[in-house]
């Protein structure tokens, strides 16, 4: 055997900056991904037709494209037809508007399953209906999905990984760029592994924070 | 001596899903300050009629005003969506299912509408919820949340929060079915509060003795038709239609088992 995991301190602060980018793109699309997911769920129950296909067509490409596809064709594709964003934008565009179609599906499903009886009694004290959504019926379902939406949210940490071929220098890469420079790849690919299960406690951490705070609310 | 103007007025009111008729041409008018129950078995229609007041279930004809107001207008959407929502803040609902929001505290299920629909300020709507929850004497309860109320004390926020929009006119559909045998009092008594504050209310009920104590009046409706209406006093005792006659019956025998 031939390890030497004292090559690690040297490389630490590169790993841990790759760290910091990589919270940051999560928080970021996770934010994006939920907010999105909502927005998405209304349009898909309550836009016009007009609206609902051409939205249909969105997701559809979003469910059944794999995610590295998606962040080539954001990041190296828009260019050509003007838009050059910032791979960290590119990032986080990505895989939010993916998380959030997936999202979405549990909000819709989560809205559905709220009682009519909800809705009806905010549309007899004289809500509008979209007064009713926002204020009665999404809260409600929001408050229902956040368990399944907080493995969405998992499945996302693990996939923001997908981001370094765009050049993001987020855990991985910056793992890679230590192994480039010391040839140890399974020292440095052990050290990022422990960093994502970290950051997964972390996260489970704030979901059950969440969960606690709905449940003494109910 | 001329009839007083009604102030509910239901013409020829008629409903129907694909086949099945579940109204079938049924005036109604109730006078301001009026108390009118509607009785009847299930599936006789009762429920859509009162449902029909505030559009909730819309006829598929006649027309039902609330003073000098059409409240179902054939609109274009947007027109009807704004009149609907300023007709329905007259009309107070209660519903057999309660139907708080249970993601909010008393005080939040009482405030938000007129907070959000009459545009009150914290402090109005709080003064507000405070003298309804008063009222029916859950101001201790203004914290809690729905789920540690009983089914009684669910009712009577739900009733708070329908008066906290100070509607002309109340309509209760069932609402004391759903509860507990010993919480059905403290709804009724609500209710009796109510009327004698002149309320209008509009009651589907199946509890005749109630409507008997409090109404001025007791529709009895089957299979989609007002069958017979008069007096709680002549309904309950010397009911002249057989239909109604054999409903008591039944209804009775049920209630003394």
């Amino acid at each position: 055997m031939n390890l030497d995991f004292t090559v690690i301190p040297a490389y630490l602060d590169v790993v841990l900056l790759g760290a910091v980018w990589t919270i940051a793109i999560t928080v970021a699309a996770a934010l994006l991904s939920f907010v999105g997911g909502i927005i998405f769920a209304v349009v898909a129950l309550y836009a016009p037709l007009v609206v609902r296909l051409p939205f249909r067509l969105f997701a559809w490409l979003f469910m059944g494209t794999p995610l590295l596809l998606q962040l080539f064709l954001i990041y190296f594709g828009l260019v050509q037809i003007g838009i050059d964003l910032p791979a960290f934008v590119a990032g986080v565009l990505g895989l939010g508007l993916h998380f959030a179609v997936y999202n979405s599906e549990l909000i819709q499903t989560s809205i559905l399953a709220v009682d009519r009886g909800q809705m009806e009694a905010a549309r007899t004290l004289g809500l509008s209906r979209g007064q009713a959504l926002r204020k009665v019926v999404i809260p409600q379902a929001v408050r229902d999905v956040i368990p399944p939406i907080g493995n969405n949210m998992i499945a996302l940490l693990k996939d923001s990984a997908l981001v370094s071929v765009i050049g993001v220098s987020e855990l991985t890469l910056s793992a890679q760029l230590a192994i480039g420079r010391t040839y140890r790849p399974f020292e440095f690919y052990v050290l990022a592994a422990a960093v994502y299960y970290v950051i997964n406690l972390g996260m489970e951490a704030v979901q059950r924070r969440i969960e606690l705070r709905i449940a003494a609310a109910r | 001596m001329t009839e007083p103007k009604p102030f509910v007025d239901i013409r020829n009111a008629q409903k129907s899903y694909g086949a099945l008729e579940v109204l079938k041409d049924i005036s109604l008018q109730v006078a301001r300050g009026e108390i009118v129950a509607i009785i009847g078995p299930s599936g006789s229609g009762k429920s859509t009629l009162l449902r029909a007041i505030n559009d909730l279930d819309p006829l598929t004809g006649g027309e039902v005003w609330l003073e000098d107001t059409q409240i179902n207008k054939k609109l274009p959407h947007r027109q009807y969506e704004k009149h609907i929502n300023q007709v329905r803040q007259n009309i107070g609902m209660v519903f057999q299912h309660f139907n708080l929001f249970p993601h909010l505290s008393v005080r939040e299920n009482v405030t938000l509408a007129p907070k959000l629909v009459k545009r009150l300020s914290e402090d109005e709507a709080e003064e507000l919820a405070r003298e309804q929850l008063e009222k029916v004497g859950l101001i201790d309860r203004i914290d809690y949340y729905p789920s540690r109320l009983s089914g009684g004390q669910k009712q009577r926020v739900a009733i708070a929060r329908a008066l906290a929009m100070k509607p002309k006119v109340m309509l209760f559909d069932e609402a004391t079915s759903a509860l507990d045998p010993e919480l059905v009092e403290e709804v009724n008594l609500v209710m009796k509060k109510l009327a004698e504050e002149h309320m209008t209310m509009i009651i589907v009920t199946h509890e005749m003795g109630f409507a008997e104590t409090v109404c001025d009046r007791v529709i009895f409706m089957d299979k989609g038709v007002v069958v017979e209406e008069g007096p709680p006093s002549r309904i309950f005792r010397n009911p002249d239609n057989e239909r109604t006659q054999n409903f008591l019956r039944k209804h009775l025998a049920n209630a003394n088992r």
